[in-house]
Formats: C-alpha cells, structure tokens, sequence
C-alpha cells in the first residue's frame, strides 16, 4: 500500500527558525561528535501546536503521571503527552495490580528480596531493590494521602498490597493536573528532537483525533512508554509498541536484558483479560477431558505452551472452594466478567485458554539505565516504567505485577525529579532544534511502509510459542534473518502521511524491539529466568552478566557486568 | 470488542470518544458517537467503564465479532455490568471478611 495524502514532514515545515530560539545567539557545532543528518530532519521543525517545557513525559501510565508530578514538584514546567488517554491507557488503567509494598521492617524487606533472588536467575541489584522499597513503601503512602480508596482489613488496618487500575489511574490523572501538568492526550510521539550537541530537546507528534501536529521543546525527556506486547491484545497492551524504545534508540540509547521478553499470560480463548493468578487453582485438560501432564500455571506454563502449539488446552478453577471463589470474585472482578458474560461457571466447567504475548511488558527488558536518576546514555533523557530495564529489581524473570508496579512508581518519581532539575538548566538558553526521526517519517527514496504488513510479518516472528517462548538458537538466525531483511526493506521508505504515521512509527518500533529481543536472545546461550533455551537448557554462571544492546541498521550487542553481592549483603 | 452503542440509553457525551485508549470511537455532529474503527479495539472495557450513562457493551471476545443485539443485552441485565463489578457504583464493593480473603495468601 501506498500512503496518500502529504508526508509528515511536509505537513510540520515551516522553516521559521526565529520562532524556535529564545535571544538568538550563533551556535558552534562541536567538532568532536558526528550527528548523522539528513536533508529531511536537518530543518527547523515546527508544528501545529507548539509549546516550551522544561520537562517532556511521553506516556500517560503509572511511571509517567509519577514522573510529571515529580518533575513538577522541583518546579518545572511539565508538559505530558500519551498516544492514548493518560487515565485509562496502557496494561495498569484496566487492570488490577499488586504492589511490591513491603513496610520498613529489616526481616520483612529481607525476605521481600530474598525470594526474587534467585527466581530472577540472580541478576537484580540488592541496592536498586532496597531502594524501590523504599521509595514505594513512601509513594503509597502519599497515595493513601491523596485519597486512594484503600481497603481495611477489618482490624483498622488499610491494605497497601494492591491497586485496582481504573481508580489508581483516575487518581493519578487528577494529581498529574492538578500539580500544573499540562496533558495532551491522543497525541503520539514520532521523533525526538535534539540539539547541536546532540542532547535530546523535545520531541513532535500527531493529534489524531485534529488532525494536526504538536512539538514540544524541552531540557529534558522522560521515557514512560511501557514495554512491547506487539498488539497481541493483552489487556491494556495494544498501546504498547515499543514506541519510546524506538524514540531513544534513534538518539543513540541503550538497551539492556532485552532478551527477557517472552512473557506469556493466560486467558481464556479469543479473550482479552490477561489475568493469571488464579489459574493456580486450575486443572489443565486436554479437549478429551483427560489432565496434561506436568501442566501448571506456575512452573508448568511452558507444558502449556507446547500443548497450545498442536491443540486447545482446557482449564477448570476446580480446587479452589466457596470460600476461595468469593475471595477471587472480590480480589479481581475483572477476570469473571468476560467468563459470565460468555455464560462460564469456571469453578464448575472447563473452559478453553491461550497464551498472549506480554513481551517485554511483563518481561524485564528495556531502556539501560546508567545513574540512580534513571538517566540513559543520551544527555537529557530518562527512563521510567516498562521502557526501562527491569533487571535491576527482578533480574531475568518476570516483573508482572507487584514488580512492575513499585518499579512504575518508584522509577518514575526519580526520573522525573532528575528530569526536573536537568531541564530547567536550558531556560532562556539558546538551542538549535533537529529532528531525530529516522525509519517512516524521514524522506526516503522508497516506497511508504505498509504498516499492516509490516506488524503481520513482525509479529509471526515473535508471537509462537515455539520461537519465542521455547527458543533455540536456530529458529532465532531463522526469525532475525527475515527481520533483519524487513529492517533493509523499510529503511529508505519515504514519509508515512499524517493519518498513517503512527501505525508506520509502531511497525517500525514492534521490528527494531524485535530484533533487539532476538539479538539478545541469541547471545544468551544458557537458560536464565524467563528466557528459556532449548539448545541451551542449563544455567551457565559464566554468564551472570546484563546483555546490552542498540543500533537499528546494525544492532550490536554488548556486556556490563552484573551486581555480584555476598548473601550477607542481600540479607541486611 | 465494543460492538453496541445504544441509541437509547446514550446521551452523546463523548466521554467515550476521549478515555478510548486506541481511538476507536469517531464523534459525530449533533448526534451519538460512532464504531469507526472496531478493529483497533483492543476489549479493555475502559470505554464501558467510563460511560455514565451505562450505554456501551464490550463483548469478551477480542477476535471476533458476536453480532450481540441490544435487546439480548437489555434482557441479560448486561448494560453496566463490567462498571458495577469494579465497585464503581454507590457504596462500592463489599469486602468479604478478613477470613475470607485469606483463602488468598501463600497458596
């Protein structure tokens, strides 16, 4: 398909370089760093709208609403902007969350760590855990401050374990306002812009719903895009495409642990609602009725997944009583509705599952993270949520649910007060804007990029269960051979149009994150965690290391070396 | 996916229009708002969650369309049922007892 209609970069041109500087002043380029520069994104950009923030938060979720009131608390101006609605966007809003809130009793928070120790194949860092408690155990508390709707539990005791996602982030809409934030909301992200020295400086986008284009020139950019689930439906995660991860890369950002990426969680067949839990209680079956052997939601999901491969796999939540059923119905309302809207009793019926991909949205892997205020390896740029490595809490296995939900808080809070105090060092100084833009949205001498296509293809490399879920070194130089041929494909397309340019930018982030997981993946020759290889089955502690990555036409990979505490250190 | 607006019970706020996360829903000039991209809807009831006016259905099914009518989901009580099991109603959700929701932890 041929995109019609002007190209984006045609739409946002209006070369008026006096409106984007304050007190013009002549600029030296600095001789030492070379910026790759085309005739397409070498003007100065501007937009329909256009506004002036110390700080720019780019995703509406948990980590970005605690970023923008962080940053706004260090006096900032904030300016916040989520492709969807910041409120009811990404896998937190519609959902239900634990949270990793552990109150600051030295045996309590010792054992809180010690039990993802090893489950995360060794590689979290006690210091980064330690303080994640910390800052959550504060977080949640402010949150009971602002009038979270807390439980008691019946002895006058609030519970702070856990979150129901609609009123968590309705609230945290409320606050991210009402701390002076200025929201765009339907308004997605296509390129970061950045400076003569190539510190990153804001970022342009679409509003879909006008039809027009914003930019917003900031000292400082916060990450908050989440993970990638590559639109496999997963509740919530069709907003996350990799977006942010494609944004910094394009600036020279690192990645780290992207091989820790093959998050599957059950739901039932044909649905959405990728709750898990309480398939602990469940019987798995095959359609004859008769028990898979070995099948287990926790330690027995991958049993699953092969069956899953050949046939439809059945569960029953049948060792779970009354009782228990009541206590379900309350904990999470929301894995019932789609079962008795379909008229399932699934204490007393077997009913069909499947797997959806979660990818790096319940996996650990994201933007690498270099100092305590979440910055990554661009000047001027943070970090926060899924689109950061979550290694540095969970190591290689799964940071779904409580996890995540502390490291969105808590990572959030310190990107955006870094942000803050590092944004506000560029007011009323002069700075020469440029595109950062790269595959889709700069000029090329080829064809638009059918983004249909392109996920399709994206995704039947990444979505079976037998590629990435059971991995082996073959069928990944078999996926990256064809995803690699995609990239050499797309890299000269010419400019999506306004109307495509967002389905266009996420093809491209779903293939770059892509080929960034299966990289990883490949150099990870051992089974660590989540990410599992059959060529490979063993853990190997030759390799007790944080798999690094980057580049889009070359990806490369590097190593840093993982945290290696003494016991003692993690007890204390 | 969202595969009822309706007619009756709407009221043309937009609400709908604004909190979808994936843009599914178009506004329309002096009237209710349209299903213009059931396709991008990725069933994550928010939609049905936010109407004040209990006029949507999401129906479980992510991948398929079920072709539901609103007089079957008028009969079935199901116009608001994904709001008031979340507790967004008058007086919330009863908690069970402490004992209860035990049945929970450490299993």
């Amino acid at each position: 398909m041929i995109a019609i209609g002007r190209p984006v970069h045609e739409a946002l041109q209006l070369p008026d370089f006096g409106d984007l500087t304050t007190g013009f002043r002549p600029y030296q380029e600095r001789q030492t760093m070379v910026i790759p520069s085309t005739a397409a994104n070498i003007a100065a950009p501007s937009a329909s709208l256009e506004l002036d923030a110390d700080v720019l938060v780019i995703g509406g979720g948990p980590a970005g609403t605690w970023a923008a009131i962080s940053a706004a608390g260090k006096g900032a101006k904030v300016v916040l902007v989520d492709k969807g609605f910041c409120g009811s966007s990404g896998a937190t809003a519609p959902s239900g969350t634990g949270v990793w809130y552990v109150p600051p009793d030295p045996v309590r928070r010792a054992k809180a760590m010690n039990s993802r120790w090893d489950l995360g194949g060794r590689l979290a860092d006690p210091a980064w855990m330690r303080r994640t408690l910390d800052r959550t155990y504060e977080n949640v508390n402010h949150l009971a401050e602002w009038g979270y709707p807390f439980s008691d539990d019946g002895n006058g005791r609030s519970i702070r374990t856990s979150l129901d996602g609609p009123d968590y982030m309705r609230l945290m809409r409320k606050r991210t306002k009402s701390a002076g934030v200025k929201i765009l909301d339907h308004s997605p992200a296509l390129e970061l812009l950045r400076d003569e020295t190539g510190a990153v400086a804001g970022a342009t986008g679409v509003r879909r719903q006008k039809g027009d284009t914003w930019l917003v020139r900031a000292g400082a950019v916060v990450i908050a895009t989440g993970g990638c689930a590559f639109l496999s439906k997963a509740l919530g995660c069709n907003v996350l495409t990799g977006d942010g991860l494609l944004l910094a890369a394009e600036l020279g950002a690192e990645l780290s642990g992207m091989e820790f990426s093959s998050a599957y969680a059950m739901a039932l067949e044909g649905g959405s609602v990728t709750k898990t839990r309480f398939y602990e209680w469940a019987t798995f079956t095959f359609e004859d009725g008769s028990p898979i052997p070995g099948a287990a939601s926790k330690g027995g999901r991958s049993v699953i997944a092969k069956a899953l491969a050949t046939q439809r796999v059945f569960a029953q939540l049948d060792k779970a009583d009354a009782e228990t059923e009541q206590a379900m119905r309350y904990a999470q309302p929301n894995f019932f509705v789609p079962l008795d809207r379909v008229g399932i009793d699934p204490f007393k019926q077997r009913f069909p599952v499947t797997l959806l991909l979660e990818g790096t949205v319940r996996g650990t892997g994201g933007l690498r993270i270099v100092d305590n205020g979440c910055a990554t390896t661009v000047p001027g740029l943070y970090a926060a949520g899924d689109a950061a490595t979550r290694e540095l809490i969970c190591g290689a296995f799964t940071g779904g649910g409580s996890h995540n939900a502390a490291w969105a808080m808590s990572s959030g809070f310190w990107a955006g007060g870094s942000a803050g105090d590092y944004g506000q060092q560029y007011r009323g100084r002069n700075r020469r804007y440029v595109r950062a833009g790269g595959v889709g949205i700069a000029d090329g001498s080829g064809r638009a990029i059918d983004a249909a296509a392109l996920t399709r293809s994206v995704q039947d490399e990444v979505h079976p269960y037998d590629r990435n879920y059971q991995r082996n070194g073959e069928k990944l130089e078999d996926s990256l051979g064809r995803l690699d041929g995609l990239w050499s494909g797309i890299r000269t397309a010419q400019a999506a149009s306004l109307g495509e340019a967002q389905r266009t930018r996420e093809g491209v982030a779903m293939l770059a994150t892509s080929r960034w997981m299966y990289r990883s993946a490949l150099s990870r020759t051992e089974s660590r965690g989540m990410h599992k290889r059959e060529d490979f089955p063993k853990k190997d502690d030759a390799q007790l290391h944080y798999t690094t990555t980057g580049g889009l036409d070359e990806v490369w990979i590097g190593r840093e070396r993982a945290p290696s505490p003494e016991l003692e250190v993690l007890a204390a | 996916m969202i595969e009822v607006i309706s007619e009756d019970r709407c009221t043309g706020c937009n609400i709908c229009v604004n909190v979808c996360p994936t843009n599914v829903f178009d506004t329309v000039q002096g009237g209710i708002p349209v299903i213009a991209r059931q396709d991008d809807c990725q069933t994550c009831f928010m939609c049905e969650v936010y109407c004040p006016d209990d006029a949507l259905y999401v129906a479980p099914q992510a991948t398929q369309v079920t072709g539901v009518t609103v007089a079957e989901l008028e009969r079935q009580d199901l116009f608001g049922s994904y709001r008031k099991s979340i507790g967004w109603v008058r007086g919330g959700r009863p908690r069970p007892t402490p004992e209860i929701m035990s049945r929970l932890d450490h299993h």
